[in-house]
């Protein structure tokens, strides 16, 4: 049974892992779940053998099961259904936001690495040139720092004040 | 007075329930906060001053016996990190009251900063392995909260990285913790502290590599810091600023807990630890060098301080863990300082990119003033806080000769002072930008943000004053932990 179990654990990390090296947000969340599943596994087995439910008189004492192990795995369950179920709704406003499932690059990177290039590849004058130009072809993504948005857009929604 | 011990976990969070009764009311959000958070202040520096006295302050929750209930415990380094976490959480949450922004102002953010401040306290009291997972998650649940309150793009795309990475950390947390149960029957760190040494020492080796590296993960060590610098910057000011204080330290001192009271000191982990020191080290910084907008200069510069912890703990010397824990203190005060000072310049200039900012030395000369002492303490010049931190690194680095570490502590301490006049240069001096559209929507309390911010700049002034009796402290917290058997009686002491 524990060999049984000690297979399914390895197999859920397994799969679990491959999910997580994708780039689409389900699949990240249903690997982080199986890595979990997993690992909530290993923790039971961690207990040793089964046994009779640890109830003080309903039989030798021997023979109970240890209850720590399927307490701490029942603490753990309850914090990844808690954390994924706030993964799932930041999924969704993922998609709200862009339509899209895929994990986005960060901008700020992209920002440093196409700085990097400019100043290498092109002289100021050119710069100014090419951003200007980059405003009306927008194919040419890379060199548009303009189109590339801000980090930091300001309040959606002006303050409300506060107070009910 | 040992029942005071829980103290700092439960008023946040039953504050926190109050919160959400009243989340109509801002204001009166805001006094529970305050009034919560500082009764932690108070009770964390009665706990300190117990801890001094007695080494190792313990009660066990439920009044159940030491191994099979779960024992808080408080000795000197917990004490310390108690008193100023939750300082900075206080001084934080009065800029945030001040910043009159959305995202801080909205109805969820009391609540959760409080759960927040929950975490931590739990984290630095609990004596379980199990319960610091549980800390652990309550914690990084309020900080995912909190990191995107605001629901923006940029927010939801980095608060995936982080909460992914942390889910996965934390996963991994529990299987090291079946594996070790399964080895050693317990999850009590006293007990673990005993049956530690029966293990086989390459059974042992591996425990220690995976605790390391889940509590690498939080603290953002080489290799596993990418996500740091590419999350905090995203969230509210004040929000990255505690994050920025607290977070990362919360898994220093995770490491410093169980590396040094599960496991028999060894110079394998040692050298490993210095490495990966190194590397964070030179990562955080020559990140922090291509970087162009500040918080994210910062946030490398966080990675880089971790190094430095790191490499005080990889000495396994006294010296050096004295010399991390009073390094400690000093980054949580001078990153919540300089973070607070970002919160500033981007609420008074409108933006925060070096490129689209420059001359608030004149404009600002308030926030200039507040911006130069963090930024000289980071980079270690005399007589900042941080210089007589890495003073004490160096010194112990240098008494046991570890040359290598030692060098590339120094040139990362240059690279550091380039970086922050990097800094200085491209906000505080230059030509001031065009007029942005800035403070028009703003209805900030400026001189609740600036007191709170000058709060943290007058505290690592008086710790360079008081660095005598600090050091002092901080020297017998760092001999404690190198006797876990004085741990290890304290708590199961009474049924043996």
């Amino acid at each position: 049974m524990t060999v049984l179990l000690a297979f399914t654990a390895a197999a859920l990390f397994g799969i679990g892992t491959w999910l997580l090296l994708q780039r689409r947000l389900t699949r990240i969340i249903i690997g982080l779940g199986l890595v979990s599943h997993g690992t909530n596994i290993l923790l039971i087995t961690s207990g040793g053998r089964g046994g009779i439910p640890p109830l003080i008189g309903s039989g030798d004492e021997a023979d109970f099961a240890d209850p720590l192990p399927q307490a701490l795995a029942l603490t753990a369950i309850v914090i990844t259904f808690g954390v994924t179920a706030f993964l799932l709704a930041m999924a969704y406003r993922s998609w709200q936001l862009t339509h899209d499932d895929l994990v986005a690059d960060d901008i700020e990177d992209r920002l440093i690495a196409t700085r990097r290039r400019l100043s290498r590849d092109l002289a100021d004058a050119q710069l100014a040139d090419l951003e200007h130009s980059a405003d009306s072809a927008d194919d040419d993504d890379l060199y548009d720092i303009e189109s590339i948005p801000s980090p930091r857009p300001g309040p959606e929604r002006p303050y409300d004040g506060g107070e009910p | 007075m040992n029942a005071l011990i829980p103290f700092p976990i439960i008023a946040p969070l039953f504050a926190a329930g109050v919160s959400i009764i009243f989340s109509r009311s801002r204001r009166a959000q805001r006094a529970i906060s305050v009034a919560a958070l500082s009764t932690v202040v108070a009770a964390s520096v009665a706990l300190l001053v117990r801890a001094d006295t007695d080494a190792v302050v313990t009660t066990q929750a439920g009044g159940w016996p030491a191994p099979l209930g779960i024992s808080l415990v408080v000795d000197r380094l917990s004490g310390i990190m108690l008193v100023v976490s939750s300082l900075m959480l206080v001084l934080v949450l009065l800029f945030a009251i001040g910043q009159r922004d959305v995202e801080v102002q909205h109805s969820a953010f009391h609540p959760t900063y409080l759960v927040l401040a929950a975490g931590i306290a739990a984290s630095f009291i609990t004596g379980d392995l199990f319960n610091l997972f549980v800390a652990f998650e309550t914690m990084l649940a309020a900080s995912y909260v909190l990191m995107t309150l605001g629901g923006r793009q940029d927010q939801v795309r980095s608060g995936m990285t982080y909460v992914v990475i942390s889910l996965l950390a934390s996963t991994l947390f529990i299987t090291a913790l079946a594996l070790i149960y399964a080895a050693t029957g317990t999850v009590n760190m006293a007990d673990l502290s005993e049956r530690m040494p029966e293990l086989s020492s390459g059974v042992r080796t591996g425990f220690s590599l995976l605790l390391i590296v889940v509590f690498g993960v939080k603290a953002g060590l080489f290799p596993l810091f990418f996500w740091l610098p590419d999350s905090y910057p995203t969230a509210p000011g004040p929000v990255t600023a505690i994050f920025a204080a607290l977070l990362t330290k919360v898994g220093v001192y995770a490491i410093i807990r169980t590396q040094l009271l599960l496991f028999p000191l060894d110079s394998r982990q040692g050298t490993i630890l210095l490495v990966v020191a190194a590397l964070t080290m030179l990562v955080g910084v020559v990140g922090a060098l291509a970087q162009d907008e500040i918080k994210r200069i910062l946030s490398f510069h966080i990675v880089g301080q971790i190094g430095y912890m790191i490499f005080g703990l990889g000495l396994l010397s006294v010296a050096g863990v004295t010399a991390v824990v009073f390094y400690i203190i000093q980054t949580v005060l001078v990153k919540t300082n300089l973070f607070l000072v970002a919160g500033l310049v981007d609420r008074h200039a409108g933006s925060s990119r070096l490129s689209e900012i420059g001359g608030l030395v004149r404009t600002a000369p308030v926030i200039a003033a507040f911006f130069a002492l963090p930024a000289l303490s980071l980079a270690g010049i005399p007589p900042s806080s941080g210089f007589v931190g890495k003073l004490a690194l160096l010194d112990a680095g240098v008494s046991i000769e570890q040359w290598p570490i030692v060098v590339v502590a120094l040139v990362v301490s240059l690279l550091t002072l380039y970086s922050m006049t990097k800094l200085w240069s491209g906000v505080f001096w230059g030509e001031a930008e065009e007029e942005r559209p800035h403070r028009e929507e703003h209805r900030d309390h400026w001189w609740l943000m600036m007191s709170a911010t000058g709060a943290t700049v007058a505290l690592s002034v008086a710790y360079v004053v008081w660095a005598g009796p600090i050091y002092e402290l901080a020297a017998r917290a760092g001999a404690d932990l190198l006797d876990p058997s004085l741990y290890a009686e304290a708590v199961l002491g009474a049924n043996r």
